[in-house]
């Protein structure tokens, strides 16, 4: 308990704390401590969640299903902060923002911390909605952090489609209410996740199901489901690039895993119907089409940051898909898929950092040779598009694969759109990634001072958990399905 | 006729109801600026009207505190905070006309109707006197909803995401009796904050387009890509 | 008793004819004492009908036996559908005409000959109003139908005097439906009476005109009827709203105390309603011509959000 409530306000501590630090550097370190200090407490967690089940308490609720996503959330916020550290540094010194922004980001970047790790580890779901709505809040400001016109223009989108999904999201959550209240037996705990997971058949299916398609539609705009993924490119390429890495990395997740806890509600509800599958149905519909969408988008992209953030929306709908169909197979390989593809894509996207500041540009068209300028850069941005492309023996190949063979096992004609998905936008983005690390390098580029040590870090745990996935991670995860499908894989 | 089993409280209920759902059409069509922030105003304060009543003849006292404070935040907090930046805006005088009035109204009936059906099942079970009023609620949510996509104009846009939160703060109201109070807070705090950063982006956006008209924020699409 | 009800009709119908011209006497008077003048008297509309029935009627030599007829048949249509509206009484014999399908037809009837006299002389003037006139009421009429409908779905009737007595019956009801469907009528009863801010009664400036551009060419006894027939106009939309939504007053029985109580109620009324419009007349604006449509068009979003109030909130399951 101590473990969690220090993990949770570690964060909201370091918020007001960064508040009154003045100076960049100091901030940068102190930002780092926190992250660090966070981390610790959520590795505590993990060790007492492995020790005793699921810890309950004071609205919270850590369950094997959201206690690796809290500790994944707490690292990727480590590695992100030192990665943030020196690149601000260069990002104020080249003028696109000021000491007050710098200020500004690092007290928003603790408050999305703690919204994320708050949204996370409760069990009522009206506190999910508040904080999830409350880590909209804390970024659009960040987006429109270097006040370019794009810049303004992509945190305005965010914000207003943001904002109108999140208020669906909450009559979504209005409707449960009011299905929870005619059932259960204590009034006060009427969104509680626990007490309503124990009730579930009994919530009228009609409601849930209405109660459902909102709160789909409202998450899955956090999520970047097609077609209400709209402001998702512009957000997270117009934004900071350690910004783009933990809204991609992280952001999405938990907006997926409170999809995937509400399924797990309405599919109890749906049980002894004559439609129980709706919601699985719903979610392999919009996963579908998100991930085929947002594959041929990407061969359009002229922009590295949109690229990687379609690709993004590519693998949320391959996750939403895989929550979707269910079963232990497909939902094994979604958890590690939401592993994987945060470790990648963070990593990715600090690599991504590192190449625009050699290059000095965000377009495709003008960052070349890398690999020539700075191997370190070059060459693990193409191992990391190599990993988030589903090359074996990467992670990403590994939950790529239980998912085809569940859908294999399940629905074979859907195997055929994954494949040619996974090709297009494999094609996509090594068309783009081909020229920018091995074209001709351009007159004047230089390498930069670039601590590639999170890259490493994150991309070897990938490698790592494609070739042989250790024990006890394993038996979490399935710990995880149990708790989600109802059934063991291992 | 079901309204003989109903006390005058809960008559005068639906009649509130029904004004907000006028003014939702009132803030749909109004082209003026500063009417506009008062005709918000009025659906905030009338909905925390119904919560009283609801409270009142319901008995549920933490509807109280709920009815305070949606009256200090919808019909007086952010209405001041929305006049305040007009002001400094110097948007007193502008005027937005919609176009196609008559077609969007009609759009906005038949979103009256949609929604009433929408809820019909949650309305035919329940013996709750306050059931008919989730169809008015969502009803008004849609319409702010209608309200941001057809207007042009930042702060109109605004207007209509404040009518929808209002429109849910009703919803949860009539359908539950009042969300849990812990929820009920962590919602106002979240609006608060929202208007705040709203009124941020207002002078971002002048700044960058020097002008409040949203329309003209068509810099990130697929197309500019391959001018660029 | 049959005698007797007939009596009463007879009695009623007389009461319309004979307190018109009052109704519109007080309002001139009200609107004369908001705008610091002392006004007329309010019996001075009865002298100005007495002076044009003395007079003589002239008429352009292109006129056309409609022209002559047209007069009587305004006149006739309206004091006939004004009639059937309960005025001090209600469940009279008249009652089985006082539909509201009728009563809006017979008021059409009126509206037709009286278009068509304003253009029948070949003036611009009455093609203009006649023209202005029909936009007016082709907006309005469905508003007024829609305000109706609303008021018939509630009482499962479109009788107005069952209205009245399902009214009665029901006690003191808040209605959501009803109180859109007062709005609504309101606004249609200013488009169709040709009130400011739709059209100004006592002006005679070409341009603004509609009601009177219509009657510009006639005189004497013809006038006279035309103006009665407008003034009785007014006091139908008087009394509906009066009667159908405030209807506490209205005689049951058919004995003096009810009926005399009936008639001092209904003449209160009638008076508060004369204030309200003429306190709106002295503060609004007219409105120009090509906006009246918008204001039709509120109209008609009134009476429909009463319809879909009483369909939504008031019906049970």
């Amino acid at each position: 308990m101590n473990m969690l409530l220090l993990m949770v306000f570690a964060p909201l501590a370091g918020a007001l704390l960064l508040a009154l630090v003045r100076s960049l550097g100091r901030a940068g370190w102190v930002n780092v401590l926190v992250c660090t200090i966070t981390f610790g407490a959520a590795l505590g967690l993990a060790r007492d969640v492995i020790r005793e089940g699921v810890i309950m308490g004071m609205t919270f609720r850590v369950d094997p299903f959201n206690v690796y996503l809290l500790v994944l959330t707490a690292f990727i916020g480590m590695t992100t902060s030192i990665f943030s550290r020196p690149y601000m540094q260069y990002v104020c010194d080249s003028g696109k923002t000021n000491a007050r922004g710098m200020r500004l980001y690092h007290v928003m970047f603790q408050l999305f911390m703690f919204t994320m790790l708050l949204a996370l580890s409760t069990d009522n779901l009206g506190i999910l909605w508040v904080a999830v709505e409350g880590a909209t809040l804390a970024t659009v400001l960040l987006v429109s952090l270097y006040r370019t016109p794009e810049a303004i223009e992509a945190a305005w989108k965010y914000f207003i489609l943001c904002g109108v999904g999140i208020a669906l999201a909450l009559f979504g959550t209005v409707l449960l209410y009011f299905a929870a209240q005619r059932v259960v037996p204590d009034p006060a705990t009427g969104l509680t996740w626990s007490v309503l997971y124990e009730i579930a058949p009994l919530l009228q299916p009609s409601i849930m199901s209405l109660a459902f398609v909102f709160l789909l539609i409202g998450y899955g705009t956090k999520v970047g489901l097609v077609p209400m993924h709209q402001w998702l490119p512009d957000a997270h390429s117009e934004g900071p690039t350690p910004m783009s890495a933990v809204l991609s990395g992280l952001l999405l997740n938990v907006a997926l895993y409170a999809v995937v806890r509400l399924k797990m509600l309405v599919d109890g509800s749906l049980s002894g119907t004559t439609s129980p599958h709706m919601a699985g149905y719903l979610l392999m519909g919009f996963g579908m089409l998100s991930f085929l969408v947002a594959g041929l988008f990407l061969h359009r992209q002229r922009d590295i940051k949109r690229m990687f953030s379609y690709s993004s929306i590519e693998h949320m709908g391959l996750m939403t898909f895989a929550f979707g169909l269910g079963g232990p197979l497909a939902t094994f390989g979604a958890l590690l898929h939401m592993l994987v593809h945060s470790l990648t894509k963070s990593a990715i996207f600090v690599t991504v950092g590192h190449a625009t500041h050699i290059a000095g540009t965000q377009s495709i068209d003008h960052i070349r040779g890398l690999i020539r300028t700075q191997p370190a850069v070059g060459w693990l941005l193409l191992i990391g598009v190599a990993a988030i492309a589903g090359f074996p023996p990467f992670g990403v190949f590994t939950s790529e694969f239980l998912l085809l063979t569940a859908t294999i096992q399940s629905q074979p004609w859907f195997t055929v759109a994954l494949l040619g998905g996974l090709v297009v936008a494999f094609a996509g983005l090594f068309r783009h990634l081909h020229p920018m690390v091995y074209g001709p390098v351009p007159e004047g580029q230089q390498a930069v001072q670039a601590n590639m040590v999170p890259v490493l870090l994150h991309l070897g745990l990938v490698l790592w958990l494609g070739l042989s996935i250790p024990g006890f991670l394993a038996r979490w995860l399935d710990r995880a399905t149990e708790l989600i499908t109802g059934a063991h894989l291992l | 006729m079901s309204l003989d089993h109903l006390s005058l409280l809960e008559q005068l209920m639906l009649v509130l109801a029904a004004i907000a759902l006028f003014t939702s059409f009132i803030l749909l069509e109004q082209a003026r600026l500063v009417a506009s922030i008062h005709a918000f105003a009025w659906q905030g304060a009338l909905a925390a009207a119904v919560t009283t009543v609801v409270a009142a003849s319901g008995g549920h006292t933490h509807l109280y505190f709920s009815a305070v404070l949606t009256l200090c935040l919808k019909a007086l907090l952010i209405p001041w905070m929305l006049h305040r930046l007009v002001r400094k805006l110097e948007l007193d005088r502008q005027i937005e006309p919609l176009r196609h009035p008559a077609l969007v109204i009609m759009f906005a009936v038949a979103l009256v109707i949609f929604s009433y059906w929408l809820v019909l099942p949650m309305v035919q079970q329940e013996l709750v006197f306050t059931r008919n009023i989730v169809a008015v609620s969502l009803a008004i949510v849609l319409i702010g909803l209608l309200m941001m996509v057809v207007r042009q104009q930042a702060v109109v846009q605004v207007l209509g995401f404040m009518s929808m939160e209002n429109g849910l703060f009703l919803a949860a109201v009539s359908a539950t009796g009042g969300m849990p109070l812990v929820v009920e807070l962590g919602v106002a705090f979240d609006v608060l904050v929202a208007m705040v950063l709203f009124g941020v982006f207002f002078f971002q956006i002048r700044e960058s387009i020097d002008s409040l008209n949203v329309d003209r924020l068509n810099r990130l699409t697929e197309r500019t890509e391959e001018e660029r | 008793m049959i005698i007797e009800s007939w009596v009463l009709v007879l009695l009623q119908v007389l009461l319309y004819a004979a307190l018109a011209p009052l109704l519109t006497g007080w309002i001139r008077k009200v609107k004369a004492r908001l705008q610091n003048r002392r006004g007329a008297s309010i019996f001075q509309p009865y002298r100005e009908l007495y002076k044009l029935f003395t007079k003589e009627a002239r008429m352009a030599h292109t006129a056309s036996i409609l022209y002559r007829a047209a007069p009587y048949i305004v006149f006739v249509a309206t004091w006939l559908a004004a009639s059937a509206i309960p005025l001090v009484a209600t469940g009279l014999p008249t009652a089985a005409i006082a539909d509201v399908i009728v009563i809006a037809g017979l008021l059409g009837l009126a509206r037709f000959f009286l278009a068509l006299a304003g253009m029948d002389v070949g003036t611009a003037f009455g093609g203009m109003g006649a023209s202005r006139e029909m936009l007016v009421s082709a907006l309005a009429e469905p508003a007024m139908l829609m305000a109706m409908f609303t008021l018939a779905m509630t009482a499962h009737t479109t009788n107005l005097s069952s209205m009245v007595d399902y009214q009665m019956a029901s006690g003191n009801i808040l209605r959501p439906s009803y109180m859109f469907a007062l709005a609504g009528l309101m606004l249609v009863a200013i488009a169709e009476t040709g009130r400011i801010p739709v059209d100004n009664p006592a002006t005679h400036l070409e341009l603004t005109m509609i009601h009177e551009a219509m009657i510009l060419e006639y005189s004497g006894r013809h006038l006279a009827l035309m103006e009665w027939a407008a003034q009785l106009k007014l006091m139908l939309y008087g009394t509906l709203l009066a009667n159908i939504f405030f209807p506490w007053g209205i005689a049951l029985k058919a004995d003096m105390p009810s009926l005399g109580i009936g008639l001092l109620l209904v003449m209160i009324k009638l008076a508060v309603l004369g204030i309200v419009l003429a306190a709106g007349e002295s503060v609004l604006a007219k409105m120009r011509v090509f906006r009246v449509p918008a204001f039709l068009n509120l109209a008609f979003l009134l009476a429909l959000l009463g319809l879909l109030s009483h369909v939504i909130l008031e019906v049970g399951s």
